[in-house]
Order: structure tokens, then C-alpha cells, then sequence
């Protein structure tokens, strides 16, 4: 017995649409979760003020400063590595066996799970180098783990890039150097600035690279060898250590609204500058 | 034919030519060091006694793994099932059956999702997740179902945004076409839009599985660390991830090379599926 | 009179197809020389052998030499970038730089030398003038150059190659796609501009060719079909082949 098609496609058009639905239903949960939980306890004082007794009173002063100086000075270091790189594979090769090594070494580096950078930071950075946990050790593996997605985002922006403006600026006596700065980069930049802040937010969560690189010390980082504590690590520790449901709640609501400024700002970046040149 | 003097363009680009072998340099360094500390153990104890053994009791000098890289299939396996389905569904309402307005909310949306840190989902996994299987199923809750269900979500995005594109990408003419030959909607979807898009789609799927198989944070927190081969999706298990995870702080000596050990065996599974991806993502699309 | 550019078997081949079959041509100093033939005659290669952007392709090799008052350009020791403030061309498609109209008209001063502001300035305005743009954008110079009509845009092109002060402008078929009224103005600005420049056209229009160069070169297939002055071309040319592409025969 054949079921009638015209059935069988309506069927189905109420079974997408449920399963859709349910899994904006599931964004919708996760966010609203976090923010009714833990938005009572968010307030200038919580943001302002360090932890005390281990996370069970007090903020996340400290560990807000951990987050961005970790991802501040990743980007820092990851930025001009991996811009450096799209342009050298943009603009300075042709396709060979020396850019298919690359871009096979790009996307390997891509597919390493963060627990792996966590090992590796430990034992090469901490270890090895002897810098102990530290700001630096944290830094310095962050980094690597960002570079594939700066290079890949990179890449693609200054691909974008329509061949004639280059032609034009050559045409006007401009070395390969000069087109690059005055007017390749112009023109990628802001998708190369939407990939550093996928970079941004993808540090801004993470925890298994950087639990094992900075450590996560409660004390305020002064210096790059100091230690420190990330907000997702912090989050980490309270919510698995049990500590406090209600401090964990409201760092979870901090992440999340950090990444969702970056996103913000992210998006912003793109259609601003997008418009303003077409 | 034309020769230049060496000039500030030469140094430029001996520069980025530097930055560029920076990538291979830092592939190559974490090989090495994994490699480094991971590889000896096996040679000490004995590959078959640590990738084949079933008791892990790294203090009495017991390394066997077997249970955690069951595990670790089981839960990508597991994750799989709930996110893929649920993913592909998703995609293809959202290009097939939705409009402009909604297609330019998704990106954004599915970005948020993207995320949200692994720690979050662990977190509201423990909370809401692992006492529903709890009450409803049985068991202590903290289990390979629990565990299936959060990397489910977790991996919705990259099938949904991946296999969006691949759908996306399908010329607007196949889809005329079907239609011009009196088939319904789901009729094209099904035997002209899918296999149309199926390399994209099926790399959704394996990009979704590696993410799973190198979860941590999340799997930490609702698997439960139990030590042998899970029986039922209700048990409690440990994944090769966790393993390293949970005990890295505090171990010394033997135990902490086993423990790259453990690094060693997940980043040779990750490379052969990154591989597998690449092969034949890459053989479907010159086909 | 002069000359200004001369080749001497000039071959260009992309890979195994022979673009240019032994080009020899004598351009003259302060005349509008056109180069007309039929689409893939080999015109915009020369000419981009004259401007040495042939360097940004792969697989060509040339023979042949390039002299320009009398150095050839394609030997050894020539820069060429500094070869391309002295030649400066115009192409088909008008493509301003994405930022003003000032900044596109400096572009090539500024990479050249730390220019005074006034000097500058000067140079910019005195560029526009000889493009015959300025009246029309005199009032918004700092507005962007994206905003201009084809017409405008290609004027400003013009422009901007002059700002760099060059002895040579090479234009590829700078009026294919404008409007006749922009179109007359771009070649009453050619016509001032001899007097102090050398220039080439490329293009694909006799009646254009016919109307404002002095000397005329026909390609057709990657071969010099005949060279001379422009009425001499149009009313008796020696070859068949001249005759028969001047009227519309072909091409």
C-alpha cells in the first residue's frame, strides 16, 4: 500500500517544522536559563570585586582581568602570525606543494581538540620552558590554538578581494608590499576582524587549554608569569566543585553576555565597513 | 629575465614566508612533545596492555584504556544519533522551507549557540539533564544517555551551519526541474536536493563527530567517570578526554606519561578521522 | 619627430600559444597612436609589455626588446615600478579605489615621495583639470569615488595616472562602455593631453581611432598588420586586410 506523496510531504513539513522549532526551543532554554538563574546575582559589585573564600562570596574581578589579558595578548601575538600567513599565501605564492604543506600543517592544527593544547601547553610551556603556569605559558597556547582560525577567516577575506583593485594599484607604481597595506587589508579588514573576534570568543570559553597552562590561582595577574584564573575556568571550578550554585549562575551569565557582545560586535564590523565600500 | 636587488620586498617576504612555516613549526612541536612523553610508556609497559587493557590504576601501574576509547566511540556514536538527525532536520527546513528573514536570523543565532562555552552545557547538563535521566530512566543519572544528549546539542551547530551550506549550494534548477516533473517538495529534497548535497552533509557529520570525540569540559561533567565499559546507556563512563582531564593536575611520573599515552591514542583517532574527512569529502566533490 | 617607444621583434608567448609574432613599431613622442584590431590581435598585451604589468603573469615568455628613449625595459637593471610612474595607463573597466576622490587622485603621489601638502593639493587639482573633471567635483573632493557615474569614474582614472606626472599614458578601450556625451569628453581631454604626453589607444572602434589619433597600427593575430599615419590608414590603406577590418568586413 502506497501512502498518498501529497500526505507524505505535508507529514514531513510538520516534522521539520517541529524539530526546528524544538531546537530554537533548546537555544531559547539555555540562554534564558542562565539569565533568569543567574541574573540576581549579577551586579556591579559581583563584577567589581575578587573572589573570596574560593569563589563562595565575593566576584570575578580577578578572573574578568585573567580573561582579557589571556585574550588580549593571544590576539596580539595570533593577529600579525596569522594575517602574516593568509597574505603570504594570498599574494606572495602560487599554488604548490609548499602552500598544500602549509594549509595541510593550518588545518591539522584546526582539528586538535583543546584538551590536546592543554596537554601540550603543560608539558612544553609549563614544563619544559619552565614557566610554570603562568599568564605566558597560557598566551603563548591560546595562540597557537587561534592561529588556524585567524588564517582561514584571513584568507578568505583577502580572496574576497576583487583582483582589479590590485590591478589598479600595481598600475599606479605600487610594490606588492604597498597594494597589501594600502589596499588588500583595507578592503579584507573587516573580514579578518569578524574571524579575531570568533577567536576572541572561542578563548573567551575556553577551559581545558587553559586550566592546564595558566592554572587558575584566584590572585589578580600583575606580571606574565603570575598565574591566573579565567572566567570559564572559575565557572569550572565552582559549578564541579559544588561551591555555589548562585555565583556559578551568574559567571555563566557573564560568559554569556561576553560572547554575546562579541558577537555583537562582530556583526557590526562586518556590515559597517561592508557598506561603507560598496 | 628580470632580476630585482634585493629590496624591503624580498625582506617582506622572507618574513611572511617565516610566519607562514610557524603553523608547520608549532603541528610539528605539539607532535613531538605529545609523541615524547606518550610514546615511551607503551614501549615500557606494553602498546596491547594499555590500548587492550581493562583496568586503568595508574598508581599500581595499570594502564589499560580499552574502556575509555569504547567510550569515547560510544559517546561521539551517541551524539551522533541525537545531533545529526535533529541537525539535518534543521537545515533543511531552514533552506528549504523557510524565508529570507528567517535565514538571516539563523547565522547569528547559530553562531550564539556555537558559543556558548562547553563548560555552560556541562553545567545545565548536570542540572537539568543528568536528574531527568535519572528520574525517568534510571541509574545515577550521570550516563552515556546523559552524555549523548548534551554532545547532541553541542554539535547541532557546525551539522546545521555546514549542512545548511551544502543545501544551500544546490542550483535552483534541480529543484525546478523536480518540480516540473510533478514530484512534491519532499520528493525532491529526498532524492534530488540530499544526495545533491550529500559530500556537504556527510561532512557535517564527521566534522560533528570530531568535535564530540574531543569534547572535555561537558563530558566531565555528565558522564560520570566510571572506569569499565559502559552496558547500558544508563551506565556511567570515561572517555579518553576526561581520563587526561581529570587526573592531569596531580599526576607524577608514570602516571602522568600515561596520561599522554592516553593523548597519544586520541590524537592519532582524531588525525585518522580529520583524514577520512578530508579523503573522502575531498573524492566526493572532484567527482 | 621623435620616438618615444620603439620594439624591435617583439614575441610574447603564454605557454605554447604565441600571443605576439614579432612586433616591430615605432611610437611617436607627443602624438595619439592607436592600436585597432580585432579582439585577441595581441593590442592590450603590448600594451602591457609598455607597462610592464606583464610581470604579474605566469607562464609568458618574451623575446624581442622594448626601448623607451632608447633603454630597453625589458633588460636587467630597469625597476618596474619606477617604469610605471613613467607610463601610466588607463583600463577598460573604470575601477576607482574605495575611499574619496581626493585619496584616489593621490594615491600615486603620495607612494612616490612625502609630498608637501600644498604640492599635493596642487598636483590633484592640476590633474583633474587636464581630465576635465574638476568643474564636476571641485565641491566634493572628499566624497567617495565610488559615488561617480562610468563617465566620471573612467575621467578620474585618467586623472589619477596624470597625478603621477608620467611621459607615456596607455588607455585600453577606455570608452567601450560610457555614454557618447562622456565619451567626447575623455577624447577632447586626449587631445590637450598630446601635447605633453605620449599616448597610446587601444581600441576596438575605428570610428574612434579614425577621429582622434594621429598615427594608426592595425594587429590582427599577433602581427603588425600595417602602420601610419591615421588618414593615410583610412582612405588608402596598403593592405587588404586594413581595408577590409576599417569597413566593418570583420573583427
Amino acid at each position: 500500500m502506497r501512502i498518498n506523496p501529497r500526505i507524505v510531504d505535508q507529514l514531513v513539513k510538520i516534522g521539520l517544522n517541529a524539530q526546528a522549532f524544538f531546537t530554537v526551543a533548546i537555544l531559547v532554554a539555555i540562554v534564558a536559563i542562565i539569565f533568569f538563574k543567574g541574573s540576581p546575582y549579577l551586579n556591579m559589585e559581583f563584577i567589581f570585586s575578587s573572589p573570596v573564600d574560593m569563589g563562595r562570596h565575593g566576584g570575578i574581578f580577578s578572573t574578568i582581568v585573567g580573561t582579557i589579558f589571556l585574550v588580549l595578548l593571544s590576539i596580539f601575538v595570533a593577529t600579525p602570525l596569522g594575517v602574516g600567513t593568509a597574505i603570504f599565501l594570498t599574494e606572495y605564492t602560487k599554488e604548490s606543494w609548499f602552500t598544500k604543506t602549509i594549509r595541510f600543517g593550518v588545518e591539522s592544527l584546526a582539528g586538535i581538540p583543546s584538551i590536546l593544547y592543554g596537554l601540550f601547553g603543560f608539558i612544553f610551556f609549563v614544563i619544559k620552558l619552565g614557566m610554570g603556569w603562568s599568564l605566558m605559558a597560557g598566551v603563548l597556547t591560546i595562540t597557537i590554538m587561534i592561529l588556524p582560525t585567524i588564517i582561514r577567516t584571513s584568507e578568505e577575506a583577502i580572496k574576497a578581494v576583487p583582483r582589479n583593485l590590485r590591478i589598479v594599484s600595481y598600475s599606479l607604481s605600487a610594490t606588492k608590499w604597498e597594494t597589501v597595506t594600502k589596499v588588500v587589508l583595507p578592503s579584507a579588514g573587516p573580514g579578518i576582524l569578524t574571524g579575531i573576534m570568533l577567536s576572541v570568543g572561542r578563548a573567551v570559553g575556553e577551559t581545558a587549554a587553559v586550566i592546564f597552562t595558566m592554572g587558575s590561582s584566584l590572585r589578580l595577574p600583575t606580571s606574565l608569569m603570575d598565574s591566573g584564573r579565567t572566567m570559564a575556568v572559575h565557572f569550572y571550578i565552582l559549578a564541579r566543585e559544588g561551591i555555589s550554585m548562585e555565583k556559578a549562575y551568574a559567571t555563566a551569565l557573564v560568559l554569556v553576555l561576553s560572547i554575546l557582545l562579541i558577537n555583537i560586535i562582530a556583526y557590526y564590523i562586518m556590515n559597517r565597513v561592508t557598506s561603507k565600500y560598496s | 629575465m628580470i632580476k630585482k636587488a634585493f629590496t624591503k620586498e624580498h625582506f617582506v617576504k622572507y618574513v611572511l614566508v617565516a610566519f607562514a612555516l610557524s603553523s608547520l613549526l608549532f603541528l610539528f612541536l605539539i607532535f613531538i612533545f605529545i609523541l615524547a612523553e606518550g610514546l615511551p610508556l607503551f614501549q615500557k609497559v606494553g602498546l596491547k596492555n594499555i590500548i587492550f587493557g581493562f583496568k586503568w590504576a595508574p598508581t599500581k601501574g595499570l594502564f589499560g584504556i580499552f574502556p575509555m576509547i569504547v567510550s569515547s566511540f560510544l559517546v561521539t556514536f551517541g551524539a551522533l544519533i541525537i545531533g545529526a538527525p535533529l541537525g539535518l532536520s534543521c537545515a533543511i527546513y531552514l533552506s528549504e522551507y523557510s524565508g529570507k528573514r528567517l535565514k538571516l536570523f539563523l547565522k547569528p543565532a547559530l553562531e550564539l549557540l556555537a558559543g556558548i562555552p562547553s563548560v555552560v552545557y556541562g553545567f545545565l547538563g548536570v542540572i537539568y539533564i543528568v536528574p531527568l535521566v535519572r528520574n525517568y530512566f534510571g541509574g545515577a543519572g550521570f550516563s552515556l544517555l546523559a552524555t549523548s544528549v548534551i554532545l547532541g546539542v553541542m554539535i547541532l551547530p557546525t551539522v546545521i551551519s555546514i549542512s545548511f551550506d551544502s543545501l544551500m549550494s544546490v542550483p535552483k534548477t534541480y529543484r525546478e526541474g523536480s518540480f516540473a516533473m510533478g514530484a512534491t517538495k519532499w520528493q525532491t529534497i529526498y532524492k534530488v536536493i540530499i544526495p545533491s548535497a550529500r559530500s556537504g552533509i556527510l561532512a557535517s557529520f564527521i566534522l560533528g563527530m570530531g568535535r564530540a570525540i574531543g569534547e572535555t569540559m561537558a563530558v566531565i561533567m555528565v558522564a560520570g567517570n566510571a572506569l569499565r565499559i559502559p552496558t547500558s546507556i544508563l551506565d556511567p563512563l570515561r572517555t579518553l578526554t576526561s581520563n587526561i582531564a581529570l587526573e592531569l593536575a596531580y599526576a607524577t611520573g608514570d602516571h602522568r606519561l600515561s596520561l599522554f599515552s592516553t593523548g597519544v591514542v586520541l590524537l592519532v583517532i582524531i588525525m585518522t578521522l580529520n583524514y577520512i574527512a578530508n579523503f573522502a569529502i575531498k573524492r566526493r566533490v572532484l567527482k | 619627430m621623435d620616438i618615444k617607444i620603439r620594439t624591435e621583434e617583439l614575441r610574447l608567448s603564454f605557454g605554447k600559444a604565441e600571443i605576439l609574432k614579432g612586433i616591430n613599431i615605432d611610437v611617436y613622442k607627443n602624438r595619439i597612436t592607436g592600436f585597432m584590431g580585432p579582439a585577441g590581435s595581441g593590442k592590450s598585451t603590448l600594451i602591457s609589455i609598455i607597462n610592464r604589468m606583464i610581470d604579474f603573469e605566469d607562464n609568458v615568455e618574451i623575446t624581442g626588446k622594448v626601448f623607451i628613449d632608447g633603454e630597453d625595459i625589458l633588460g636587467g637593471n630597469i625597476d618596474d615600478v619606477q617604469l610605471r610612474r613613467r607610463v601610466g595607463t588607463v583600463f577598460a573597466v573604470p575601477i576607482p579605489l574605495p575611499r574619496s576622490i581626493y585619496d584616489n587622485i593621490a594615491y600615486g603621489p603620495r607612494l612616490k615621495s612625502r609630498n608637501e601638502r600644498k604640492r599635493l593639493w596642487d598636483l590633484v587639482v592640476e590633474s583633474l583639470k587636464k581630465a576635465f573633471l574638476w568643474d564636476e567635483v571641485k565641491d566634493r573632493l572628499g566624497s567617495s569615488a565610488l559615488k561617480l557615474s562610468g563617465g566620471q569614474q573612467q575621467r578620474l582614472c585618467l586623472a589619477r595616472t596624470l597625478a603621477l606626472e608620467p611621459e607615456i599614458i596607455l588607455l585600453d578601450e577606455p570608452c567601450s562602455g560610457l555614454d557618447p556625451i562622456s565619451t567626447a569628453k575623455i577624447e577632447e581631454a586626449l587631445n590637450e593631453l598630446k601635447k605633453e604626453y605620449t599616448i597610446i589607444l587601444v581600441s576596438n572602434n575605428t570610428k574612434q581611432i579614425a577621429r582622434i589619433t594621429d598615427y594608426a597600427a592595425f594587429f590582427y593575430m599577433g602581427t603588425l598588420i600595417e602602420y601610419g599615419p591615421t588618414e593615410k590608414l583610412f582612405t588608402n590603406p596598403s593592405e587588404k586586410k586594413t581595408e577590409d577590418y576599417i569597413q566593418g568586413k570583420f573583427g
